[in-house]
């Protein structure tokens, strides 16, 4: 059997965490080749629902990625993502979906560096997690 | 049914050495909507956003995907582009496959491939439900503020106040000038930097249109190009002020021996700035060795700081002429005299009798003390021999290197810093001294280390790019702000809670209670959009349908082409 090759989403923010992501890429920073990232203009854009519409349909995993607190382009924007995303994955926990295939971290436009080590260990967590099981599940 | 144009770019080899651009473009041949799919060497070139022109006119496309670099550099190129061609430049999409796939993922050539089809299929799937907008306008507060009070900020604002902008300028010492304050004279045409220094000084002062805070620093900063409100704080007090745009001119910092060539121990073995401070007191030593790249150019801190090589050209010059018999050798790995004036000085030090000797990483010079002063052992590769030196003084040349809360602007300001803590510019040929955040710009040697010749440039180019947008006296919004369904709205109010705007009220339309969004106030964050719980709200070129079609794409390509 091949290694299993996780199918990951990240939503990031225009103005922290994809910057950060572009800073990756200009300083050539390695990282494994599963995320596949959506820009938002605000983490605090991202609706839960986008969230459960890709797990329940089989992604490994799905990142939500924002300014740091205190730092949003919006000021109090990501004082919501804060709040959203960990109810949200209490919610995946109570319908049976493993809550660490869902993650929330923060990284600035300076953070290249951070950016990389989000994917690479969140990359690691999901190989670790195995498919998602709804992967299977036919609706 | 959309007829959506796709257009892989090799961006040279930095896309094409490690994606299969080929394959890409065949890929994107077969999505649901596309009907012309190529790839260009550079889609960005005149010669690329030529044939891409062509292919909209040819192949009547409605909507466009560009498949190459970040869309935070070149989507308002690629947006204009789409509009000489006559489709509307909101019916483009940028997909992002150098900074997030090639350049990430060089290792990995399949694997990258198939992520760039994954991406291309999302970008494809969004821009089938892109609809064309029109774009607003706001005001621009005509003030302008500078961080920083060395050479590079002294020449911006005395730029910007010269064209009768009101220019607030921080400074976190006590005086301005910056590093130039401890330096007598600037090489290599020898101008006397007090002189200078004041002359710019002079014309910020003199004009009503200038603030200068002294001891101060810019604790705070919110909003956007054309209205930002920066906090202005010093020990009395904290000063609010609204600006329209931002000068970063932060400098550097010489970099201070960490105990190399016995720097801290050895008496005489001292910097290239104590040396200048000497000078200026007429105090010129009688044996001076110059040893170049301390701290530079290896491993940990590769890069060329590009002004020591010309500093202690100018320091070795001027003891030469106050004292014609003083012994003075610069041990040196390479010379870096750039330009005309410079390397004629070079050979003018070489002809006053100043001896050049180059030293190698692998055997660096050795410096022990004697009875009295120093000695230096230097292998010079030339001559295939160890010769010895007596200095009273061993100069240590050592880079510019970022100031040390330079983490700290950078996370105020949002704007990057490279691997050595220099700020990121957007692009250093398409957009140099400009952040890829609008509306705030870069300049001197908070950006690289630089000559003082180029942080004068640096700072009027800096000044009059800020300018463009307080003399336009507007920027464009761009159209992604949020609007409600009537239809679906049922007037709860959670979107009027979530915007940090205040932007959304509950009206009655047509005896319907419902939310409705001001425009002008609305900043395009989306947080309205997450909080309602009807999908009745949503923004311009980011509405759950698009997102949505992304999810679906990835979910239908890169699931079922790993099962």
């Amino acid at each position: 059997m091949s290694e299993f090759n996780p199918t990951i989403l990240a939503f990031c923010c225009n103005w922290c965490s994809y910057a950060g992501a572009d800073l990756a890429g200009v300083s050539r920073l390695q990282m494994p080749p599963n995320v596949h990232v959506i820009r938002v203009m605000c983490s605090a854009a991202v609706k839960p629902e986008y969230v459960f519409k890709a797990l329940s349909q089989g992604i490994d995993g799905v990142l939500v990625l924002g300014c740091h607190i205190g730092d949003c382009h919006y000021m109090t924007g990501n004082h919501r993502t804060a709040k959203r995303f960990p109810l949200a994955q209490k919610i995946l926990n109570d319908v049976g979906i493993d809550e660490t295939r869902l993650k929330l971290d923060w990284v600035s436009a300076a953070e290249g560096e951070k950016f990389q080590q989000v994917i690479t260990e969140f990359v690691g967590v999901i190989k670790k997690l195995g498919p998602n099981p709804l992967r299977e599940v036919k609706f | 049914m959309a007829r959506i144009g796709v257009f892989i770019c090799h961006c040279g080899h930095n896309i094409a050495s490690v994606v299969d651009v080929e394959k890409v473009t065949e890929f994107a041949k077969t999505l649901p909507g596309v009907v012309f799919a190529s790839h260009n060497m550079y889609s960005c070139s005149e010669e690329g956003l030529g044939s891409i022109r062509d292919s909209i006119e040819e192949n009547k496309l409605d909507r466009i995907v560009v498949a190459a670099c970040t869309p935070r550099t070149h989507e308002p190129l690629f947006r204009r582009n789409c509009e000489r061609a006559g489709v509307n430049k909101y019916l483009f999409e940028f997909v992002n496959i150098r900074e997030h796939c090639s350049w990430i993922h060089a290792k990995e050539p399949e694997d990258a491939t198939r992520k760039a089809m994954n991406l291309v299929a999302m970008g494809v799937a969004k821009a089938a439900l892109l609809e064309p907008q029109t774009e607003g306008e706001s005001n621009v507060v005509p003030v302008a503020l500078v961080i920083g009070g060395g050479i590079s900020g002294l020449a911006a604002a005395s730029a910007l106040v010269s064209q009768g902008i009101e220019t607030h300028l921080v400074e976190k010492e006590a005086s301005l000038g910056g590093i130039l304050r401890d330096i007598e004279v600037i090489g290599p045409e020898m101008t006397e930097s007090k002189k200078l220094i004041e002359e710019l000084k002079r014309s910020i002062e003199c004009s009503p249109k200038a603030h200068i805070h002294l001891s101060s620093r810019v604790t705070g900063l919110t909003g956007f190009i054309g209205n930002f409100e920066a906090t202005i704080s010093s020990e009395k007090c904290d000063e609010k002020v609204k600006v329209g745009a931002i000068i970063v001119a932060t400098g550097g910092r010489e970099f201070i021996p960490k105990g190399e060539y016995g720097y801290g121990s050895l008496p005489g073995v001292i910097t290239q700035l104590e040396l200048e401070k000497m000078l200026a007191k007429k105090e010129f030593p009688e044996k001076t060795v110059f040893i170049q790249c301390v701290g530079s150019r290896q491993p940990g801190r590769d890069f060329c700081s590009r002004m020591c090589c010309n500093t202690s050209i100018k320091n070795a010059i001027r003891i030469k002429e106050a004292k014609p018999d003083a012994r003075v050798s610069v041990l040196h790995r390479d010379i870096m005299s750039y330009g005309t004036l410079a390397e004629r000085v070079y050979m003018e030090a070489a002809e006053k009798g100043v001896r050049f000797m180059r030293y190698s990483l692998e055997r660096i010079p050795m410096i022990k003390k004697k009875d009295s002063g120093l000695s230096v052992e230097v292998y010079d590769e030339t001559l295939d021999e160890v010769i010895q030196l007596d200095a009273d003084n061993v100069v240590l040349a050592t880079p510019m290197v970022p100031i040390d809360d330079v983490k700290d602007v950078a996370m105020l300001l949002k704007v990057p810093v490279d691997k050595y803590g220099f700020f990121l510019e957007a692009h250093v040929k398409l957009r140099p001294v400009e952040f890829a955040t609008e509306g705030v710009f870069i300049c001197g040697t908070a950006r690289w280390p630089s000559q003082v010749s180029e942080c004068i440039a640096q700072g009027l180019a800096a000044a009059a790019k800020a300018s463009v947008p307080i003399r336009e006296g507007k920027v464009v919004i761009e159209p992604i702000t949020a609007f409600s369904d009537s239809e679906k709205c049922i007037a709860c109010g959670n979107c009027v809670i979530a915007c940090p705007y205040e932007a959304i009220e509950i009206v009655e339309i047509d005896s319907k209670k419902q939310a409705k969004v001001n425009e002008a106030q609305c900043k395009g964050c989306g947080n309205c959009v997450a909080a309602c719980h009807n999908d009745a709200m949503q923004q311009k070129g980011f509405g759950t349908r698009q997102l949505g079609a992304m999810i679906d794409a990835l979910i239908k390509n890169a699931l079922e082409v790993s099962e």
